[in-house]
């Protein structure tokens, strides 16, 4: 299971990539993997909404499974992934690049002190997985 | 094997069917409205009647073989009820006839009210919802009303345990329910200390099934409803598992506010692959004023020459109607026939011989796979379809092998609180000779599992068709025909 | 009755279990309430509970020892016997939902035969497996359209022309949302011109419109001002339709409905008095995952062959739980079973024949009543298709009680469910009804209002 070293997590399973002022949000590939077969990806914001740290930004459907996503940070949307869209299986097979959900200007960075580092991700799933 | 389309039969000019000819003076249609030619199929009757008896060939069902669906109750349907239900004056009554024409209908519908009043021990039963799921929307939007009645509006929860049916969070949600849920203790009974934490002003209800979903009778019933009744609450019975308590013991002596009944599950009336269902609600008595009507009810009591005459009311602060007319009539006959046939003694003979059979066939079934809950189960039980040193064998392996040894599968997957869960619902109507039957190859199943693990993940062989695509299903929607017009 | 344990039988399983008695299952129900005295008559053989339901059932009489032009809802058409031999196989009625597809695929197959014979119906590009009825499938639209929009749009605008059971039980579903406001059929806008009133009422507040056509009066509306309007607005609409008028008009698709329900009853289902009928729900695509209720979809097993399953079942409540936006499980299958095969026997041609036959004795009947002293049509400027309204000189109460005399069932009193409607019936005419019913019919009217 890869946790890329360079992202932030949430216990929730959301991972956020900041560059600057900017952030983009996704899932984990343990949370791709719990899914299984991704077949679709409701967004449920668009670019120019302004959200709020813990809204709801998209629903994930699998075969068995249906998940929400929540923005781990507070912000402007400037981008959507409309390509998951036609190819919803990207956040299974690449979930932290091609996979990525959307992208936001950031209000205020020290939103994401109480996030877990990826070692701390890889911690608390294996906790998970007993 | 599997049976081509309608559309890929059809042949250009065939025709199944004619009606005479029009015997009036022919009107002009409105051209503005003018309809082209419909893309119907083009087939013989006997092409129909082929390619639809070939279809149900495809088919597992009751009348095929043991069906054990847990919480689904797939018990024998029996064939009076057909019979009964195609007699035209049930059948070819419409809804709208004047009263006085259909007295046999209402009455029908009166005497089954009656009856299962007095067999759930409800002060007043509607027969309008037209499922279980939609008897349980009644259920949410009563105790929404009557809090609302009481400008009690901060009670805006409703509790529900987490081995409960989808169904029931769903149905607090349409109803504008905040749903928490509601934690099992280890011998599968509703966690009283987590109950406690919730028992505030804010609590509208609890949704509790009876015997719950693991098949258990809770051993505090008495106690849980009393303690959401001292805060407030209301208590929501899900009769889905009723079948078990059938002259046993009424849920409305046990202190539930109102359940819905499935006809089509306790009263022996058919699933039909899906539906029409039936799922009347009893409430008690302070409860009744919200009922959704059309109820039937007695206008003139009669006397010694004249029979009672009946009509329909529907309750002044009403929730409103569900659907239109007067629910499931159709279903409503079925369940009627099969309570009469029944009497007080068969009802009970029901519910014990559901838990009698459910208990046989566990004592043989946990022989080989685990039992979480280890204790006198009632109409159904759940076992682990998963070993520990077997990691790649699933709840799934099993049900999918158990169609190659002639049996239906058990439920699956449900209830969330067992791992690999398989739930499984013998019925009363099931022999020991079956049940032996179907535990010697759930044997044989355990045993291949160590054998060959492999195997059991290709499993069924011998079905009309093998395991499914179901993401190609899901990503490359096709959900009708190929038709010529499509292109 | 139909449990077969002999008790040789009984006493080997309670050895099994380790138990000395039946009884001894049911120490965990509290003594006090164990096994209730139910007051209820001994039970019945079958020999003699089929007496006493013949006898319940001759109670009645039914609409076959009648003529009838009741309609309002539920439409007395002739089922082709090949509808009930295949509903009557127990492979169909004795199966479950069809979890499990490698042993489902009759019920798949028919669903989706189904659900293909509504698209091509409507002119709509989805059907579900269906729901319970047409006025619990208006509700849903209603439901799935407040949840398109997140609950943002808190208005759902009905016209007083949908079917007044339609429109109660889409106020309870939306009763049930708490803040959706149910409008637009308020009686003060049947004066005016309906539609006029209603353009009026659109906004960017509508989560949808609800249009019925041919509206419960029986009348063929022209609404593409209203669907115009409604897009424009960004709202969806809604078309309840009537199946058989599909057969000859055009399609709700046609008119770019977002949505079309509707009753499947008269597509081979009995008058039951008023139930089980058939829910068809329909969308386009842009909606399909809005969708509430089952769906059958193709796709392959793993020796390549077609096979059909349940698909985007992550929609549902048992997946979705409290997050699903309605909590159907289940469809109608044996209904929309039935609507399969009879669509499927009448085929291209007997379907269109049926819709013709209905509007054309319609249309006669219409005709020779409105000549009758005292009658004249509600709507004559109006098109319909197999109901109309006509203006009665005395109570239609009175006058259907009289026709029982007659062996004729009348048409519905609109007065019932539409107070301003007084002295108004609803006329129902389908393929059933010969000339000569008819030419009895208007005998019989001109008889019992001729006092």
């Amino acid at each position: 299971m890869k946790t890329p070293k360079d992202l932030k997590y949430a216990k929730t399973d959301e991972w956020i990539k900041v560059e600057g002022e900017e952030a983009t949000i996704g899932i984990s590939d343990y949370a791709q993997d719990q899914l299984s077969d991704i077949v679709y990806v409701e967004i449920l914001v668009e670019e120019g909404d302004a959200i709020e740290k813990g809204d709801e930004i998209a629903t994930i459907e699998s075969v068995k499974a249906a998940a929400g996503v929540n923005t781990l940070a507070s912000g402007t949307v400037i981008a959507i992934n409309e390509a998951l869209d036609d190819e919803p299986e990207q956040l299974n097979s690449d979930p932290y690049e091609a996979g990525w959900i959307i992208k936001i200007k950031l209000d205020d960075v020290a939103q994401l002190d109480d996030l877990l580092s990826a070692e701390e991700y890889e911690a608390y799933n294996e906790e998970r997985e007993g | 094997m599997t049976e081509k389309t309608i559309y890929e039969l059809s042949q250009p000019g065939r025709k199944g069917f004619v009606f005479p000819d029009s015997d009036v003076p022919a009107a002009p249609l409105p051209k503005a409205f003018e309809r082209g030619s419909i893309n119907l199929p083009e087939l013989s009757e006997l092409d129909v009647i082929r390619h639809f008896t070939n279809l149900s060939r495809l088919n597992y069902s009751v009348d095929g073989g043991f069906y054990p669906l847990g919480s689904c109750t797939m018990k024998y349907n029996p064939k009076i009820n057909e019979v009964a239900v195609r007699l035209p004056g049930f059948s070819q009554t419409h809804p709208l006839q004047p009263i006085t024409s259909v007295q046999g209908n209402l009455y029908l519908m009166y005497q089954l009210q009656e009856m299962l009043q007095e067999i759930s021990g409800f002060h007043r039963v509607t027969l309008t919802p037209a499922a279980g799921a939609q008897g349980e929307l009644v259920g949410a939007l009563i105790i929404k009303k009557f809090h609302e009645s009481n400008k009690d509006t901060k009670r805006v929860k409703i509790l529900i345990p987490d081995s409960a049916h989808g169904t029931n969070p769903a149905t607090s949600a349409m109803s504008g329910f905040e749903v928490a849920p509601l934690p099992s203790d280890a011998r599968g009974n509703v966690d009283l200390e987590a109950l406690k934490l919730h028992c505030d002003e804010t609590l509208a209800g609890l949704m509790l099934t009876t015997p719950n979903t693991l098949g258990l009778f809770d051993e505090n019933v008495i106690e849980v409803i009393e303690m959401v009744h001292n805060a407030g609450g209301l208590v929501y019975g899900d009769g889905a598992n009723l079948n078990a308590l059938l002259g046993i013991v009424r849920p409305g002596d046990l202190g539930f506010d109102i359940m819905h009944f499935n006809l089509h599950k306790t009263f022996a009336t058919p699933h039909g692959g899906g539906g029409p269902g039936s799922g009347p609600v009893g409430v008690s008595e302070r409860l009744a004023k919200f009922l959704p009507g059309p109820i039937a009810t007695i206008v003139d009591e009669g006397d010694d020459d004249t029979p009672p005459f009946y009509g329909f009311y529907t309750p002044e602060e009403s929730i409103g109607r569900m659907k239109a007319f007067y629910g499931h009539f159709g279903v409503v006959v079925k369940a009627f026939t099969y309570i009469a046939m029944h009497g007080p003694d068969g009802l009970r003979d029901i519910g014990e011989k559901a838990v009698l059979n459910a208990n046989y066939l566990m004592e043989k079934v946990k022989e080989d796979y685990y039992l979480p809950y280890d204790r006198t189960c009632m109409h159904e039980f759940v076992v682990e379809g998963t070993w520990k040193d077997i990691p790649n064998v699933h709840a799934l392996d099993i049900s999918k092998r158990l169609m190659d040894y002639g049996f239906h599968p058990p439920t699956n997957y449900f209830p969330l609180v067992v791992h690999e869960a398989l739930m499984i619902e013998p019925t009363e109507t099931e022999s020991k000779q079956t049940l032996d039957a179907f535990a010697a190859a759930m044997k044989a199943i355990a045993k291949e599992a160590r054998e060959d693990p492999g195997m059991l993940n290709k499993a069924p062989y011998t079905t009309p068709i093998r395991r499914s695509d179901e993401v190609k299903a899901a990503r490359d929607l096709v959900l009708c025909c190929w038709t010529p017009d499509s292109f | 009755m139909y449990t077969p344990h002999s008790p040789q039988e009984i006493e080997e399983m309670l050895n099994v279990i380790g138990i000395k008695s039946v009884e001894d299952l049911f120490e965990k129900v509290p003594a006090k309430y164990r096994y209730p005295d139910l007051d209820l008559p001994q039970g019945l053989t079958e020999m003699e509970v089929a007496a006493e339901l013949n006898e319940i059932a001759t109670a009645n009489a039914s609409s076959d020892e009648f003529i009838s032009f009741l309609g309002a809802g539920a439409y007395n058409h002739y089922i082709p016997s090949v509808v009930d031999a295949i509903l009557s196989r127990g492979e169909f009625y004795t199966a479950y939902t069809p979890y499990q597809p490698e042993v489902s695929q009759g019920t798949l197959q028919a669903i989706f035969e189904y659900q293909s014979l509504m698209t091509e119906l409507t002119g709509m590009d989805i059907s579900n497996a269906s729901h319970y009825d047409g006025a619990t499938a208006a509700a849903e639209a209603a439901n799935l359209a407040y949840h398109n929009f997140r609950g943002k749009r808190k208005k759902v605008l009905v016209t007083r022309s949908v079917n007044p059971e339609y429109r109660e039980t889409i106020r309870t579903y939306m009763y049930g949302l708490g803040d959706v406001h149910v409008l637009g059929d308020d009686p003060l806008n049947a004066r005016e011109d309906e539609t006029a009133k209603l353009l009026e009422m659109i906004n960017a507040d509508t989560a949808v419109v609800i249009v019925q056509y041919p509206d419960f009066f029986g009348r063929i509306t022209d609404y593409t001002k209203i669907v115009e309007k409604a897009h424009e607005a960004g709202a969806l609409v809604t078309f309840v339709f009537n199946p058989t008028a599909l057969g000859i008009l055009k399609p709700p698709g046609a008119f770019d409905a977002d949505i079309a329900v509707g009753d499947g009853q008269p597509l081979g289902i009995p008058l039951s008095f008023g139930g089980p009928y058939l829910g068809i729900f329909t969308v386009k695509d842009k909606l399909v995952r809005k969708l509430a209720g089952r769906l059958v979809g193709e796709t392959v097993d793993e020796a390549g062959n077609r096979a059909y399953v349940l698909t985007l079942t992550a929609r549902e409540q048992h997946i979705r739980r409290e997050k699903s936006t309605s909590n159907i499980c289940t469809n109608q299958g044996l209904m929309a079973l039935a609507a399969a095969v009879y669509l499927s026997v009448l085929g291209k041609s007997g379907f269109k024949q049926v819709a013709n036959l209905c509007y054309q004795k319609a249309h006669y009947a219409a005709e020779k009543i409105s000549k009758l002293p005292g009658f004249e049509l509600a709507f004559p400027e109006t098109p319909f298709f197999h109901e109309f309204v006509i203006k009665t000189p005395k109570p239609v109460e009175e006058i259907n009680a009289r026709l029982e005399d007659y062996w004729i069932l009348g048409g519905y009193d609109l007065s019932q469910t539409y107070p301003e409607m007084k002295n108004q019936m609803l006329v129902a005419v389908t393929e059933k009804v010969s000339r000569e019913d008819i030419d009895d019919f208007v005998a019989a009217l001109e008889e019992v209002t001729n006092d």
